[in-house]
């Protein structure tokens, strides 16, 4: 059976030396080099979610009079986009299931990402000769965010319809040419016109997941061109030779175990923790917001951003230069993404390091790399907290205002610090297995001496 | 008779028949050693497997059952643990069942430094009946621009993209009633002190940024209106754009100094960033991230008590772009 398979593939193909290669791709074993394959199922079940519910929704703002089974809604105003989600989750069957594995999978393929990057950032996984697979997982991480974002705006309930406010906002701040751009984004000023929602659409279902595609596989195929990084954990494991589990046999049951896990986890969450209750917010005027409005989390570095900068709008005699949610909208993930971009040119620059690595540093072992990562994530792990200010002053009753002025220093202190103790620990780790290095070798000579005495010439 | 004999003996050889290791054709060596058989472990995927079957099984059961309570819940449910049963059997199978090798390789080579050297021979060497190469790259630099250009025109077309004129308008002018969101217009005594009222333009589009207003009436001793916004109160009521000049959320809150007493004055804020704004002063930022005041619309009360804008709004409203402080609104 298997024979004749493989000889059909080969003799129309001739990819077996190919095939038998790729069988015999080694995987180095570590449980962190799974964050990337956990954001790839989460993609998976994106997509395959995502096609369900196109098949029902409607990226139409005609407005419609809601006469669903969803009582305090009924006889109410609505664009007919909010009324197909609504039915979604309704009337549907099976509808609420797919929308909110769809939305916990888009949380967690963001959060996959994110932890991926800061292990591949903290043990210099980026270096030569994998510059370029950093650069596109960087670029996937931005276009994610952008698709998330327009996923929940689609929805077109009071959540989305402020989320689509404050992009508005911030794309119309962008100096010199904010305006244009948003007046050609929706079709004239917020709200914008009826083409505004099939553009968003397009690019939710279409563009940016087809995006996505392509530098995924640009991104993998780079990964497998290169060979995958590896820790020193034996002696054997060097700069020139790897060590790791073949793709199959070893690998496959392992990577399709956590496909399952991934999907059947998200499955489970979508199943039995809410998310995102669209139909509790209403639909969404121009005219209403609502206090306690939080959006997905991996937005909510932004959301800290644009409420801790003070009233800054940069006026040159009468002229407004930067409107103020340019601050923390755009230049604050556009310096965060420069970082990230630049960083290992930067390194390199600043180390004169330009020979290939495929062993990875232990954070330890690069102390200037470390403090710096600390800096920049503490930052923004504080500039996200505050932007759960108003949680806190609703929950523990801590003034708002007082808050945000401890948020204004804080993240310019604390990160400060941390970066500090963190190069110092660097240090003292390094230090600490000298040391041991060191009374090792000596109780061994030590041992070794002790026998020679001891055995009778 | 025969056959189902067959079926049976068949599958009683496939489920207690092991698998004999057999030397592949020529007796070379095996690529994947062999490894103890786990008959524990196997009997355990199996019954990992039946699960998830059991689970699989169940899902389209309680999609068919009209009126369940809880099938989302129970739909969820099933569907997961049946991918997760199959996880575990996976995971089970790699751990226990197949044979784990740590292989060496070497890493692919660096750089391949003669086909580098070919490849740019290649490129050089095929150029070699040209003879004006400046002059040629000025030619396809020109072209390549100049074809970008056509191409990413139509994209003009998507929206008004250089026509700032919509943004400076509002529908506001002398005399336009407000009126509530079913449309009856306000009458000055509907206007309380420590609430807050959304108001509208009679008969204009209430989506458009520039129509909702927030009303509120002060005390005598709470409005102190600057200069250039003297007689835009009627009777303590004043009116503005209901757009936060931040990021364009509307101001949904009202903080009166009844319900904070920590507060001293009363403040409009917007709940998307907590832009503050003192509806005494004209619509100065108390404090937030807004960096331009809220715009105030003057306001009069008619012969028969209802309210009515006395002009437009005294800036632009919504969020901030460039130069927007450099013209007014316009009708």
């Amino acid at each position: 059976m298997i024979r004749k398979a493989v000889r059909f593939v080969d003799q129309r193909s001739g990819t077996a030396p190919l095939l038998r290669k790729t069988l015999r791709y080694l995987f180095p074993d570590h449980w962190s080099f799974l964050l990337g394959e956990v954001a790839l199922y989460a993609f998976i079940v994106l997509v395959a979610t995502g096609t369900y519910l196109a098949f029902f929704y409607q990226d139409s703002t005609v407005q419609v009079t809601y006469h669903g089974p969803y009582v305090p809604l009924q006889g109410q105003e609505m664009t007919e986009a909010y009324r197909s989600v609504l039915n979604i989750s309704t009337t549907v069957k099976a509808g609420l299931l797919i929308r909110q594995t769809h939305h916990w999978a888009a949380d967690v393929f963001l959060a996959a990402i994110v932890l991926h990057l800061l292990r591949i950032f903290f043990t210099g996984a980026y270096r030569k000769p994998r510059e370029l697979t950093y650069w596109l997982g960087i670029s996937m991480l931005i276009v994610s965010l952008l698709e998330g974002y327009l996923g929940y705006s689609l929805v077109d309930d009071l959540l989305s319809g402020m989320g689509l406010a404050i992009g508005y906002g911030v794309a119309l701040s962008i100096p010199f040419f904010g305006a244009n751009l948003a007046s050609l984004i929706w079709d004239g000023p917020f709200p914008g016109q009826h083409a505004f929602f099939s553009r968003m659409y397009i690019a939710h279902v279409f563009l940016f997941p087809a995006l996505i595609a392509v530098l995924l596989g640009a991104h993998l195929a780079l990964v497998a061109l290169k060979h995958h990084t590896q820790f020193r954990r034996e002696r054997r494991q060097s700069e020139r030779k790897l060590v790791g589990v073949p793709m199959f046999p070893g690998q496959t049951p392992r990577s399709l175990g956590l496909m399952f896990a991934v999907a059947g986890v998200l499955v489970l969450l979508g199943g039995l923790v809410q998310i995102n209750p669209i139909w509790l917010w209403g639909p969404y005027h121009t005219y209403s917001s609502t206090n306690g409005a939080q959006p997905d989390w991996y937005l909510g570095w932004l959301i800290g951003g644009l409420r801790l900068v003070p009233h800054w709008d940069f006026v040159i005699d009468g002229y407004t230069l930067v409107p103020n949610p340019f601050w923390g909208g755009a230049a604050f993930p556009g310096v965060v993404f420069a970082f990230l971009f630049l960083w290992p040119w930067l390194e390199r620059k600043v180390s004169g390091d330009y020979a290939f690595h495929n062993v990875l540093d232990r954070p330890r072992d690069a102390p200037w790399r470390t403090a710096i990562g600390v800096w920049m994530l503490s930052w923004v792990v504080l500039v996200f907290f505050a932007g759960g200010a108003d949680r806190v002053d609703v929950l523990f009753d801590i003034s708002y205002t007082s808050q945000i002025w401890v948020y204004r220093v804080a993240v310019w202190v604390v990160p400060t610090l941390l970066a500090i103790a963190s190069f110092w620990a660097c240090k003292e780790l390094r230090a600490a297995e000298v040391v041991h290095r060191e009374q090792h070798r000596a109780e061994e000579e030590a041992h070794a001496a002790a026998e020679r005495e001891a055995t009778p010439v | 008779m025969a056959r189902a004999r067959d079926v049976l003996i068949a599958s009683v050889a496939l489920l207690l028949g092991r698998r004999k290791t057999r030397l592949r054709a020529g007796g070379e060596e095996r690529i994947v050693p062999a490894g103890e058989p786990q008959p524990g472990a196997e009997l355990l995927v199996m019954a990992l497997l039946v699960a998830a079957a059991l689970c699989a099984v169940a899902f389209p059961v309680f999609y068919a059952l009209d009126r369940l309570p809880h099938q989302t819940q129970l739909l969820g449910a099933s569907l997961g643990l049946s991918l997760l049963f199959i996880a575990a059997a996976l995971i089970l199978t790699g751990k226990k069942l197949i044979v784990t090798e740590e292989i060496e390789e070497g890493y692919p080579e660096n750089e391949h430094e003669a086909e580098q050297e070919a490849l740019v021979a290649v490129v050089h060497e095929s150029g070699s009946r040209f003879t004006r190469r400046r002059l040629l790259k000025g030619a396809v630099g020109l072209t390549g621009g100049a074809l970008g250009v056509a191409l990413i025109t139509p994209i003009v077309s998507l929206g008004p993209v250089f026509d700032m004129t919509p943004f400076y308008k509002t529908p506001w002018r002398r005399g336009r009633r407000l009126v509530d969101e079913k449309d009856r217009p306000y009458r000055a005594s509907d206007i309380e002190e420590e609430d807050f009222y959304t108001a509208f333009p009679e008969g204009a589009d209430k989506e458009a940024l520039g129509s909702s207003l927030v009303l509120v009436r002060l005390p005598k001793d709470e409005l102190d209106l600057p200069p250039e916004n003297k007689g835009y109160a009627a009777d303590g009521i004043v009116a503005y754009s209901k757009i936060c000049t931040h990021a364009g959320c509307a101001i949904s809150l009202y903080r009166a100094p009844l319900f904070q007493a920590d507060e001293p004055r009363p403040a409009l804020v917007c709940p998307c960033h907590y832009s503050t704004f003192d509806p005494g002063a004209g619509g100065k930022v108390l404090f937030g991230p807004a960096g331009r005041k809220l715009p105030m619309l003057p306001v009069y009360i008619d012969r028969k008590g209802e309210l009515r804008a006395r002009g437009n709004f005294d800036g632009p409203v919504g969020p901030s772009w460039w130069g927007v402080r450099m013209r007014k609104p316009t009708t």
